[in-house]
Parts: structure tokens; sequence; C-alpha cells
């Protein structure tokens, strides 16, 4: 079925399509039509599912965790502070190798109360063990959720998948969508370890010193893992629906001789900035990074880079940046731009490449080579 | 590619305007993106919407800021933002009115929507419903075709008195 | 209405709805408790209402918080000024989802530590900021954007809930009962301890009727019986003035369901349902008012 439709509804869409048993809901800006339009499928009867209304993310994430245990495919959607807030149970959740898909719609951190697009709320959950993938169209929104739920769900995972969506500029913004018939590309959910009176069994009891770290190891090999596992899925989806994705979606990148990472809307708005960026005889190509958490394996040998992070570890750095420079050697230039939904271009994103000071860092908006 | 801003206030349908454009434009069998601009929902505060139009797929998503169209749903919008902001040169104005814009610099048209909803009682919560009625103007200056008009109306609307809407508006429009 | 103080806190340019409630509320509310204030305001229209940077509308010291954390943050803040030796009024100014959701362990904390602290909740009854989802105080059959059919159990009884901690005084108002809830204010704020005021605040967009009948909604609630004006001071109970007659005969039910959107198409059963609901609580205060329980 082809329409238009925003980020958020094509999210909703997917779910639909996936059929989850359950779905915890609370509402937050800009995420909020994921769980309304949700609730007006149950209502309908388009989709059959007990629709939870939480009264917080905490109890969201608590619900979905009970719920996946329980042995039913589980989903909910947050945000900033959503997010935040559950952020104990979002540990809980990777540590239980519970496969809870969760839409992220990212948005700036308070105070000031900021409801446009920022990567940190995200990117805060780094360490959980919930992968994590970042889309930049509203189509693509659509497709990574179904896919969250095979990857997720898959044996050698078994982990829960983020799927973030840039605040307003992506949740909000209506582009087209195809939506697919998906037959049998999503198996019945099976959950090795869901509860089972038959075969009874303690689920996360006191673990001591000698114990504890091998189930950290475990979750760290699944991650690894997983790396294959999404490979597989996405090499299944385009087979099957005829769109391709991987770890990152390279524009004009084989000849490049300086290369535009960025994540979301920006890794899209920056191959238009590559077109400008060619014309002048610049040659230069945009990497949207995709994946995040597994991070890819990046080839950036001999090339310049420059990182647009719509994020910030304070007293650290660009989280982007520092990853790419830790996992790559590569050195880029940073550039810090779109916190709180600040407007960036991609004549912004042409002069970034333009003005490159590899090794520094820039606050657009701010200052100038730190 | 075809850049539209939208200014409306809050509830008055000026996001689903934009909406309306675009699958129209979409029919027309163009790419099309809509986005509105605004903080936390408040009825009857200002409202920016933005659509691009394109026959190539559209990467663009910050907002609009040389409009070759500008469309003003609400006139009264215009004692507290500035609707012709960056409107490209040559670049054309549409708005919601019975009279014409005193001073504009570029092509003005102007169409009452408000009377055309009102006469064909198309009324929600007391307020005259603008959206559709305006798709009909659109279709006479060439922005979307009428037939794709009058399909993206049905897809998103069953009340047929949108449909007359927008071909009242069409009928209306001066050339 | 001549003992209202005339200066306002609460100036122009806020961001409200057209008929709002909780705006018409903040000014009493303020006027009552004068320019020696901090209102605590965690996410909800009130966040909005006051102004986007750097412009505000506010006039005596807001500190914005996270939703779940009002009245933890006031608590913390009450205590300092008692260790400042400070008389500041700490007042936390939340919708009915920081409340009696997301915000609940934080308030019943604070009450069950005795804090010196006034709660206002104003209830428009859905989460009104991000666009009119239902709470746990969404009523029976409600329509909302996450309750589509109408909301299928019943609204949770949160001055019950407050009531159970003993707090040395509580009251129930309502927008189009300014001069009640003014004096209300004004009388918590001269006890000492742990306050609670709750504020039935009629919302347009929420309520679904025209922004210029808020304070006729307001007023049918009362009359129905569907919404009680009552304090407890130390427990005792005392019904205020408008609802002394609405209790003994009330409105037909149907007189406040029937102007409000959000209500439309209501099924027999559940309309039922309410009018006893209305009449079990009239009932239990009334007796309890007589002395007979």
């Amino acid at each position: 079925m082809l329409t238009i439709a925003t980020g958020n509804k094509a999210v909703a869409a997917a779910v639909k399509a996936a059929k989850p048993g359950v779905v915890a809901a609370y509402p937050i800006t800009p995420q909020t039509e994921i769980v309304e339009q949700i609730a007006e499928y149950v209502t309908d009867g388009d989709l059959e599912s007990q629709y939870i209304p939480v009264e917080s993310e905490h109890s969201a994430m608590a619900a979905c965790i009970g719920a996946s245990a329980g042995g039913v495919r589980t989903f909910t959607a947050t945000s900033s502070h959503g997010l935040l807030y559950m952020h104990e149970m979002v540990h809980w959740a990777a540590g239980a190798r519970l496969p809870i898909v969760m839409a992220n719609v990212n948005r700036a951190l308070g105070p000031g109360w900021n409801t446009w697009a920022e990567h940190s709320d995200a990117f805060s959950q780094r360490d959980t063990g919930w992968l994590q993938v970042f889309v930049g169209t509203v189509q693509e929104a659509y497709d990574a959720t179904l896919m969250a739920f095979k990857i997720a769900e898959d044996e050698r995972v078994l982990l829960p998948v983020m799927v973030n969506l840039d605040g307003f500029a992506l949740s909000h913004i209506m582009q087209a969508l195809e939506t697919v018939d998906l037959g049998d590309f999503l198996p019945p959910y099976h959950l090795p370890h869901a509860i089972d009176t038959e075969n009874p069994c303690v689920y996360g009891p006191m673990t001591g010193p000698a114990d504890y770290f091998r189930f950290r190891w475990d979750i760290e090999r699944s991650m690894r893992d997983a790396r294959g596992v999404i490979a597989e899925v996405e090499r299944e989806f385009a087979e099957r629906f005829g769109r391709s994705y991987g770890p990152t979606e390279d524009y004009r990148c084989e000849d490049a001789d300086v290369v535009v990472i960025a994540m979301g809307t920006l890794g899209k708005e920056a191959e238009v900035a590559v077109d400008r960026l060619r014309d002048e005889g610049i040659k230069a190509g945009s990497m949207r990074l995709r994946w995040f958490r597994p991070f890819p394996d990046l080839d950036l040998a001999g090339r310049e880079v420059v990182v647009i992070d719509r994020d910030y570890s304070f007293g650290f750095g660009g989280v982007v940046a520092h990853s790419i420079r830790s996992k790559t050697g590569v050195v880029p230039y940073s550039v810090i731009a779109g916190l709180g939904g600040q407007e960036v271009t991609y004549n912004d994103i042409a002069d970034f490449v333009r003005n490159r000071h590899p090794g520094t860092e820039t606050w657009f908006g701010v200052s100038d080579h730190v | 590619m075809y850049e539209i801003r939208i200014h409306s206030r809050g509830g008055q349908g000026g996001v689903t305007a934009a909406k309306l454009l675009a699958l129209a434009a979409f029919r027309d069998g163009k790419y099309a993106t809509a986005c509105p601009f605004y903080g936390a929902e408040r009825r009857g505060a200002p409202v920016v919407s933005f659509v691009r139009i394109d026959d190539e797929p559209i990467k663009i998503y910050s907002q609009i800021h040389e409009p070759d169209l500008v469309i003003v749903l609400d006139t009264s919008i215009m004692d507290v933002v500035d609707v012709l902001q960056g409107l490209k040169s040559g670049g054309t104005v549409l708005l919601n009115s019975a009279h014409p814009l005193l001073g504009c610099n570029g092509t003005c048209r102007h169409v009452d929507l408000t009377g055309i909803a009102l006469a064909e009682n198309l009324v929600v919560a007391g307020s005259p419903i603008l959206n559709t009625p305006v798709l009909g103007a659109l279709a006479k200056m060439g922005v979307v075709t009428f037939p794709s008009a009058e399909k993206a109306i049905r897809e998103m609307f069953a009340d047929e008195r949108n449909v007359k809407a927008a071909k009242a508006a069409y009928e209306e429009l001066k050339a | 209405m001549s003992a209202i103080p005339k200066e306002e806190y609460l100036v122009k340019c806020t961001s409200a709805c057209a008929g709002c409630s909780s705006s018409l509320c903040l000014r009493y509310v303020l006027k009552a408790a004068g320019p020696d204030s901090v209102l605590v305001v965690p996410a909800c229209c009130t966040s909005v209402i006051q102004g986007i940077y750097p412009g505000t509308a506010m006039n005596v010291p807001v500190y914005n918080i996270a939703f779940a954390a009002a009245a933890a943050c006031a608590s913390g803040m009450s205590n300092a000024f008692c260790a400042l030796g400070k008389e500041t009024n700490v007042i936390v100014y939340a919708g009915d989802g920081g409340t009696v959701d997301i915000g609940i362990q934080a308030l019943s904390g604070a009450f069950e530590r005795g804090t010196n602290f006034l709660y206002i909740c104003y209830d428009n009854e859905a989460y009104g900021n991000t666009g009119m989802q239902r709470s746990g105080s969404t009523p029976l059959g409600a329509r909302t954007t996450t309750t589509p059919g109408g909301k299928p159990t019943g609204k949770k009884d949160l001055d019950r809930i407050v009531e159970a901690h003993n707090p040395p005084y509580m009251a129930t108002a309502c927008s189009a009962y300014p001069l009640d809830l003014y004096k209300k204010v004004k009388k918590a704020l001269s006890i000492e301890g742990p306050k609670f005021i709750h504020i039935l605040a009629p919302c347009p967009p929420g309520w679904r009727y025209p922004t210029e009948k808020t304070v006729e909604m307001g007023k049918l609630a009362v009359k129905t019986g569907t919404w009680i004006l009552y304090e407890r001071e130390y427990g005792k109970l005392t019904i205020s003035g408008p609802s002394k007659a609405a209790m003994k005969r009330p409105a037909p039910l149907s007189d406040y369901i029937n102007g409000q959107g959000r209500f439309k198409n209501l099924s027999p059963e559940v309309m039922d349902e309410m009018r006893q609901q209305v009449e079990r609580n009239i009932q239990r205060l009334s007796r309890e008012e007589a002395g007979v329980c």
C-alpha cells in the first residue's frame, strides 16, 4: 500500500504488522502519535493486542519486561525524559535478555524544556546492552521497526532493540511510505526462557561475584553475533521487499576525499550538501551511520572525516566523533550541531566541510575550533 | 523543487492542509514532504507548515527559508508573523481573504476560503474548514492537478462537501 | 470580590488556550499566595503556558522540574527554606497526569513526611500538554486519544488517597468559583504542614466544548454533584456553599455530559454507572457531614 505518512505513523503501522501481544503506552512529545495510533488500531479491531496505558515510563518498560518474559511480542515508544525515566529498566530489559522493541523519538533533555531533535537521549543508554539503529526517512522508520522484531527475537541475539527517529524532523514529517504484506517474515514469538510453570525457573536472582561477570559476557557475545544477524535480516528484507539497508548509508563515498558522517535526518540532508560541494569541485561523500550498537566496522582509510554530533558528552566530546576516532583511528573534525533542534541546513553542512580542521571541535553557533 | 509555506493558527487545519497538499502532489506522481513546525499543542497559536514538491526524492528536512509560495489561512496572523519573509522574488502569495493584499511584492492571489467553507456549511467545532477548499485554489494555480486534489480529499475525508468546497475555490480563484 | 488584591502575578502573553481553566485559577492562586511564593511546576500545560525563553508570563519564581518529581522537589525546597528561616510559600502547581499517575509516589512521600507545602492539582482529566491522552483521572466513558472508544475504567479517587495521609488541610475547588478557590488557598497557606487543593479544570480542547463555556461547564459539574466542593481541616469535613444545594437536589447529569464532545455517544450503561457514582459520592459525603457513618 503506497501512501504518505509521518515517521510516527510509519512506526505505528509497522507495529500493527508485527502484531505484538502487549503494548505499553505513555504519552510524551514528540512520540505521542505512535501510542495514539496504536490505541486506534486496537479500538478499531485492526490490532489484537493488550494495550496497557501505564502511569509512567518506568512502568512502561517494567510492563514490557513482564509481558516479554510472559511470552508475547512487546512494544513501547518513548522519548527524551521518558527514556531517562525508564533508564534502570532499560538496563534490566537487556540483562533479562528480552527481545523488546522500543521506538525512541530523539529529543533533547531539560531543563529548559525542549521538545526538538537531539540524540543525547539515546546515547545516554548506550551502555545498556540494547541494540540501537537510527533511521533517516519515514520508509526506513517502518522497515527498521519490522526488522527490529526479527533481529531482537533471533535466538543468537535475544536483546532488545531501540529504533531511533528524530523528534519533529522525522516523527512529524510526511513522506512516501510503502507498507508491505509481511507474509512469514516475522516468525511467531518464541522466547526460550519464557515463564513456564511446567519448567519453573527463577529469573534474575542474587548472583555473586564468581558468576555475574559470565552473564555480562553473554550479553556482549550476543551483541557481537548480532552483527551477522542484522546483516542476514537486512539481506532477507531486501530480497523479499526490495529495499536494502546496511550499517551505513553511503552517498558518493567511493571516490570521496572527505566524508561527512552524521546520524538521523542530518545524515540525509548531508547528501544535498555533498551534491553542492561536488559542484564546487570538492570530492565529498556522506556516510549516514545507521547502526550505533553494535557499532559497525567503518572503512575510512585515507579520507578526511567530518563528524556531526547531534549530542554531547560533557567533559569529553561528541559521542559519534569519539566513537569513530577510537574505532577507526581516524581523527575527525568534530562538529557539535543540532542540539535541541537547532536548525542545521545543507548549506551549514557544506560549510562544515569547507571549513574543516581535523582534530578540533566546533560548536555550531557558539565557537570555532576549540 | 517547489517550496510552500503555510501560515495558520493551531486548530484551523493548517497542518492538515500541508498533508493534503503533499498527498495530492504524491498522487500526481511527484515526491512530496509536509512538515509542521510548532511546540506543544496549543489551539490558537500561530503555526507554520512546510511542503516541498519535487520530481526527485526530497532529502531536505530543514525549514523553508525562501518559499516559492506562501499561503496564509488566517490573515490575522499577519499582525504577529512576517508571512512574506524570504519569499523568493517572483514568488506567489495566496491569502484566505475576500480582499487583495496591499503592497505585495510578487504575485498575490486571494480567495475567500472562509466564505466558501461557510457556504458549504463546512464547519467543525465552530471553525470553518479551510484545508480542503485551499486545495482547489492550489489546483487552479497549477501546484497540483484537480483530479489529484479530489483524490487526496476523498482519501482523508468522507464528507463530499469538502470536494464541493474545493471546486468552489477552484472556480472562485481569479486567474 | 473586593477582598481580592489587584496585583497580578500572571501577566499577559501566556500561551494558554482560549477558555483555559488553569491559567484562570493560577491568577487567583497567586493573588492568594502573594509575592513571597515559589511555584514548583512539573511537565504540564503550565510548563508551556508560562511562556518560552527568553520571555515569561510569571511574576513569582517558578521552578520547572521533571514530570515525576514535583512533590519531591518541593519537599527539598521547603526543607531548605526551613533551614534558612524563610517563610516563602512552596506551592506545587501540577496537572492530573503529573499528580495521579507519574507523580503519585513523590506526592505520597512528601505528605507522609509532613512536608510544609501546598500541592495544587488542576485536573482537566487528561494529559493536556501532549494533546489529550487518558490519565488515571480521566472519568469512565470519556474519549481521549488513547481511549478512542471511551475509558473503560473509572476516575482514580485522588482525594481519598490524599485523605489517607491525614493532611492538616485539603480541599476541592473549581475554576468556575474563583472566590471559593482564593479563600481556600489563603486558608491552606495559613496552616503548617502538607496541604492539598484539587481543582476541577474544564478544558475546551480536551472536553470538546466551545471556549466561552468554561465557567458554565464548571458550574454544571458542581450543580450536578459530579464535582463536590468541600474542605477537610484535620479530617473534619465542611461542604462548600455552591455544593450544598447541589447535594440536596443535583441537576440532571445529562446537563453536564451532553455539552461535552468527549462523552459523545455514551452508552446508557455507562451513563447509569456515572449517575450511580455521583449518587454514591453525595451519599458518602452527606452522611459524613451529618456525623452518620
